[in-house]
């Protein structure tokens, strides 16, 4: 019980600092969002006008007071380019976001844990040499350029995706399975190279342990050995990657998003930094913070209820 | 494609001066050379057809990729003209913009102006709807234009309104606008949205009384118009049922897009993106109004002595951008006017400044700076335009010995430091053409609140303010020119060019025009049969 | 770790000849390029590979492989720069925390988690759009991007060491804090800060691609690989050469990098 509590408490004491740091860093982006909207073309009376509805005209200190409160209620005020309630948007846009992280974790997963079983059972053959020199490859590639080739080829060579764009699972499922492919692809591709390798090494790592060594020798069948002992070891450092992996596909999603033209958080995100729109711009960070935190924070328990000997400190 | 449209010339003879101002703009303009008209070509081995022998299709819809979100749908308070061009669809004012910068009819029929040029006394249009179904009547007009001008007792929303001094309705097809001095740039003014009188959600759910009525708005995603069946004008009615605005912020990706069939159209396709399509598309090019440059801080050492000023202008060769940058599609500037604005265009001014690195070497000497000097150009990073025409004058300036180096920074950054704060020394920007030459040039009024190149010139200050009350066309226009070429004599700036508007279009899609200003015009837009 | 294991251990030797490759390609364009980088030929826009460009020009008629040259440069600086800041104050971080324990241990592990909470680019983007775009700033914001990678190894490694006897033994004999930890903990910590140092490189230039394709990388006319590619991908079609070479040139950059971390790695696990 002791280490949920000091689980809880280290996640709860994250949280906090992640929001300070945000608004910290945020106050002192300069540029005023009414005439970023309006641009150069803005008509003096049309920029009090917008000033006047974007609340810029009350005092700094009080719209940051009045935001704090605001998200501490659960309410994330309302966004100053779209003149609309934040919690709103935020809501529009994630399941694009969501829909992403979860393709694209669930094909990592899909191509990644087979292959890295099939790499670690045949270590130095060639199949697994060329399966190594793709995962260095895929690592070493940057995602948008990737991104770029898999819309070369496959959409505008192949016509078998479209090119930009999203479209709600509730209209029509395959056309969106469809519209998120590609950009799941591309987000995966390094990830699913970090699954091979890791659970390439893990496997070898257990392969030469002793309780293996001692069901081989008691003659129990490879495949038999395989699942029910050596996967089953290997499943908690595999489960840390997932963690880091979504947090690594939220971080990436702010790229490919853009690249795809997907209107999702991390589209969004790149938007309001360029509108100065504080009360969403934050909202976000802090979102996508606090999901990387929570993550964490579940790997965490669930080590601890697949393996009772994890202590505190390791 | 070619539709026969009414002027204002017709019909209103007695206001001989007056309806030169509509005319002049028209057709009796001396031509442009360079890049005026509209210049189509086909890509790939179909050669240009005469849209008239192509079958045409009612109906259909058009996808179009629009690089910015809109930054508001009330047409009162959204000053992006990416968004202006969209939702000019949904209103109609009491004129329309033609496309030589004449005024064409539209919810007006006609109007007069009284002899001193204080009252205006428009004719309105009847049964025309709004696309709730309301009636559109005096009323409204005057509702609207109360509302821009802030005599409904609030903030008013546009300068250009603050002129009016009373709003009259005799009757419901009968405006009169009284103005508190003389303003010969009010008429063009007259092209903003006429909308429903204490309709307060155009923010939301707009309505006008346009070819196109709105139906949804998915920040992020589109935009979607429907056709508005009870439209007005039988001539303009629209044969498309549809438009979708497919908000793309990355160029790149909307250029592939148009290449697997995803979207139908590209408004402001850039240079490199229209080589890279293949067969099947149309390009449409004409000049855009705009005026790009780079602007110097005018007091800004070593920038404040028109010698070195000069010597800028010399060191750089414009037509090495245009080809580089534009892929030869721009019309080379001297001052700070669009040929595509015909009628104020002073000719000539293009060639004032040859490239000529001795010159310039000289006037860098005459004026102490020998050795040349430092020279930060500021550039906002969003604009890969800006961003290469920067490259290429840094390059170009290192031979006359000044070291030009590139700073970008944000879009709103560049709003706070240059365009407000007047705090850079150089700055490649592009500004937006409008229908009034006052618009244009009243930035470099010593008293404009951001004349962000800090000229202040005495003899155009004087000659632009003469022209602001000048009714006569001929002579306001002359003045104009004049004003040109006081800014191009200062050097207070490198006028770069107009890079040309390139539309990429699906072979198929057609009855696409140029307008001086940004506008398109979805309802003469229609498909053939492929 | 011995040499001769080194090399004939082959990701280390691939890794290796590449990033001496592109050394030697940096070195070299101190003294020479085929071309001045910044040198414009409007007369030769966009020309494919040949005899006298290598790898084409771009749009401004400039050699592209003078500019990858070049741009290897910033590269270089680029991801050396932003390791070493990370570096030094990630083992700060993690000497305070691990080698002294306490709140201290608890507090710096809360700003690294708390770090670590932004993923990737978010960090070094948060820290871009208040710094402003630009050479040194996004040196800058991903070297702060690293720290929490290295802090984590050296606290680590500080708790691991400081129960070791020989740091006991040294302690007993009344050596001081700074001594023992620069004559025995750190060298015995040496292997993984190296390999973390070769990650963090590969990772510091994807990060500043991603940055300038996003526009808030590098500023032009510098060439950076980055920057580069984001320039190339409207001539994706046209001239793919140009996007696929800039585009390889990183990737390789990243490759060796990673091979030669995992070579290190792979002599240091056999080592124990």
């Amino acid at each position: 019980m002791r280490f949920y509590i000091r689980k809880l408490a280290t996640f709860l004491s994250t949280v906090l600092l992640v929001s300070v740091i945000t608004f910290l860093v945020f106050q002192i982006l300069p540029g005023d969002p009414a005439e970023i909207v309006l641009g150069v073309d803005a008509d003096p009376h049309q920029l009090v006008e917008l000033r006047k509805t974007m609340g810029l005209e009350r005092p700094a200190a009080e719209r940051y007071a009045s935001w704090v409160t605001d998200t501490v209620t659960g309410d994330f005020g309302t966004s100053l380019r779209y003149q609309r309630p934040v919690a709103d948007i935020v809501a529009e846009r994630l399941p694009v976001t969501l829909s992403l992280s979860v393709m694209s974790v669930g094909l990592t997963l899909l191509i990644g844990l087979p292959l890295g079983i099939y790499i670690a059972r045949k270590d130095g053959q060639l199949s697994s040499m060329l399966l190594s020199v793709f995962t260095q490859l895929g690592l070493a590639v940057p995602s948008f350029w990737l991104g770029f080739i898999l819309i070369l080829v496959f959409s505008v060579t192949f016509k078998l995706f479209p090119t930009y764009g999203y479209v709600p699972w509730s209209e029509d499922p395959v056309g969106a399975f469809k519209s998120m492919f590609l950009p799941s692809l591309a987000l995966a591709i390094p990830g699913i190279a970090v699954v091979i390798r890791y659970l390439r090494n893990t496997l070898l790592d257990q392969f030469r342990m002793d309780y293996v060594r001692t069901a081989r020798s008691k003659g129990l069948r490879e495949k038999s050995i395989m699942y029910r002992h050596i996967l089953r070891n290997s499943l908690i450092p595999v489960l840390t990657i997932v963690g880091l992996l979504i947090a690594d596909t939220l971080g990436g999603s702010i790229v490919v998003e853009n690249v795809f033209a997907l209107p999702g958080l991390g589209n969004l995100l790149i938007t309001s930094i360029g509108t100065r729109d504080l009360p969403l711009l934050q909202t976000l960070v802090l979102y996508i913070a606090i999901i990387v935190v929570l993550i964490n924070f579940v790997v965490d328990i669930l080590y601890k209820v697949i393996d009772p000997r994890i202590r505190l400190k390791r | 494609m070619l539709k026969i449209r009414k002027t204002f010339v017709t019909g209103f003879s007695t206001l001989a001066v007056l309806s030169m101002v509509i005319s002049g703009c028209g057709s009796s303009a001396s031509p442009a050379p360079a890049a005026s008209g509209t210049a189509q070509t086909t890509n790939g081995n179909s050669p240009a057809k005469d849209s008239s022998s192509m079958e045409r299709v009612e109906g259909g819809t058009v996808r179009v990729a629009m690089s910015t979100e809109p930054d508001n749908l009330d047409p009162y308070l959204s000053a992006a003209t990416d968004t202006s061009s969209m939702m000019d669809n949904v209103f109609d004012g009491l004129f329309e913009a033609g496309e030589n910068s004449e005024l064409v009819p539209a919810v007006a029929e006609s109007y007069q102006i009284s002899e001193d040029g204080l009252t205006y006394t428009f004719n309105i249009r009847k049964g025309i709807k709004f696309h709730d179904g309301s009636d559109l009547t005096a009323e409204d007009v005057a509702y609207s234009y109360a509302k821009l001008s802030g005599l409904n007792g609030k903030e008013p929303l546009s300068s250009k309104f603050a002129v009016i001094e009373k709003i009259e309705t005799p009757d419901d097809s009968t405006v009169v606008v009284k103005l508190k001095a003389k303003d010969a740039a009010f008429l063009a003014a007259n092209i903003v949205a006429i909308v429903p009188k204490d309709y307060e959600k155009q923010s939301e759910k707009p309505i006008g009384a346009g070819p196109f009525q709105f139906v949804s708005y998915a920040p992020g995603q589109q935009l979607v118009l429907e056709k508005n069946d009870q439209f007005y004008d039988q001539e303009r009615k629209p044969a498309l049922d549809r438009v979708e605005f497919k908000i793309m912020p990355d160029t790149n990706s909307s250029v592939l897009a148009l290449q697997s069939g995803d979207i139908d159209m590209i408004p402001g396709i850039s240079a490199q993106g229209a080589l890279q399509l293949g067969t099947g598309f149309q390009i449409v090019s004409g000049p855009q109004n705009m005026v790009q440059l780079m602007a110097l801080n005018n007091t800004e050492k070593p920038l404040d002595d028109v010698r070195v000023r000069q010597a800028i202008n010399h060191a750089i060769d414009k037509d090495v951008i245009i080809q580089t940058v534009a892929e030869g599609n721009g019309a080379k500037l001297g001052s700070n006017m669009s040929p595509a604005m015909k009628m104020y265009y002073q000719e000539g001014l293009e060639n004032r400044y040859q490239p000529d690195v001795q010159k310039a070497k000289a006037l860098l000497k005459e004026a102490g700076y020998e050795n040349g000097f430092k020279l930060t150009i500021t550039v906002p990073s969003n604009y890969a335009f800006h961003v290469d025409t920067a490259q290429v004058i840094a390059e170009q300036l290192k031979a006359v010995g000044i070291d030009a180096q590139i700073k970008q920074i944000e879009w709103s950054s560049w709003l706070e430091d240059v365009y407000n704060n007047a705090k850079y020394e150089a700055t490649i920007v592009g500004l937006t053409g409008k229908l009034d030459p006052h618009e244009v040039l009243g930035r470099y009024e010593t008293t404009y609140g951001k004349n962000f190149f800090k000229f202040s010139n005495a003899e155009f200050d004087d000659i632009v303010n003469r022209a602001r009350t000048e009714i006569d066309v001929t002579k306001r226009a002359d003045m104009y020119k004049q004003a040109q070429t006081v800014l191009t004599e200062q050097a207070a700036a490198v006028y770069i060019m107009d890079p040309s508007r390139s539309v990429a279009l699906k072979e198929n899609l057609h009855g696409f025009t140029m307008y001086p200003v940004q506008k398109y015009d979805f309802a003469a837009m229609y498909f053939s049969k492929k | 770790m011995r040499w001769n294991q080194l090399v004939r251990n082959k990701p280390f030797m691939i890794g290796g000849c590449l990033l001496v490759l592109l050394l030697g390609l940096m070195v070299t364009s101190l003294f020479y390029t085929p071309y001045g980088p910044n040198d414009m030929n409007t007369a030769m826009r966009l020309a494919p590979p040949q005899a006298s460009h290598w790898f084409g020009t771009d749009n401004f008629g400039r050699d592209i492989f003078s500019r990858i040259m070049e741009g290897s440069q910033t590269s270089f600086v680029i991801g050396t720069a932003s390791v070493a800041i990370g570096l030094v104050i990630g083992l700060l971080i993690g000497a305070i925390a691990g080698y002294w324990g306490g709140w201290m241990d608890e507090m710096l592990m809360r700003i690294i988690d708390a770090m670590l909470a932004f993923p990737g680019i978010l960090l070094a983007i948060m820290l871009v759009s208040v710094f402003g775009p630009g050479f040194g700033n996004t040196i800058v914001a991903l070297g702060i991007m690293s720290i929490p990678a290295f802090a984590r190894i050296a606290r680590s490694g500080f708790i691991q060491y400081k129960e070791f006897a020989f740091v006991k033994a040294a302690k007993a004999r009344g050596a001081s804090s700074l001594r023992i930890i620069s004559r025995h903990i750190l060298p015995n910590m040496a292997s993984p800060l190296i390999v973390a140092s070769t990650m963090r490189f590969s990772g510091s230039i994807l990060a500043e691609a991603g940055l300038s394709y996003l526009g808030l990388g590098v500023q032009p006319p510098d060439p950076s690989w980055g920057r580069m590619l984001s320039e190339a991908q409207p001539f994706i079609i046209n001239a793919p050469w140009y996007v696929f070479i800039t585009g390889a040139v990183i990737t390789a950059m990243v490759l060796g990098f990673n091979l030669l971390g995992d070579g290190i790695r792979d002599g240091f696990d056999k080592k124990r």
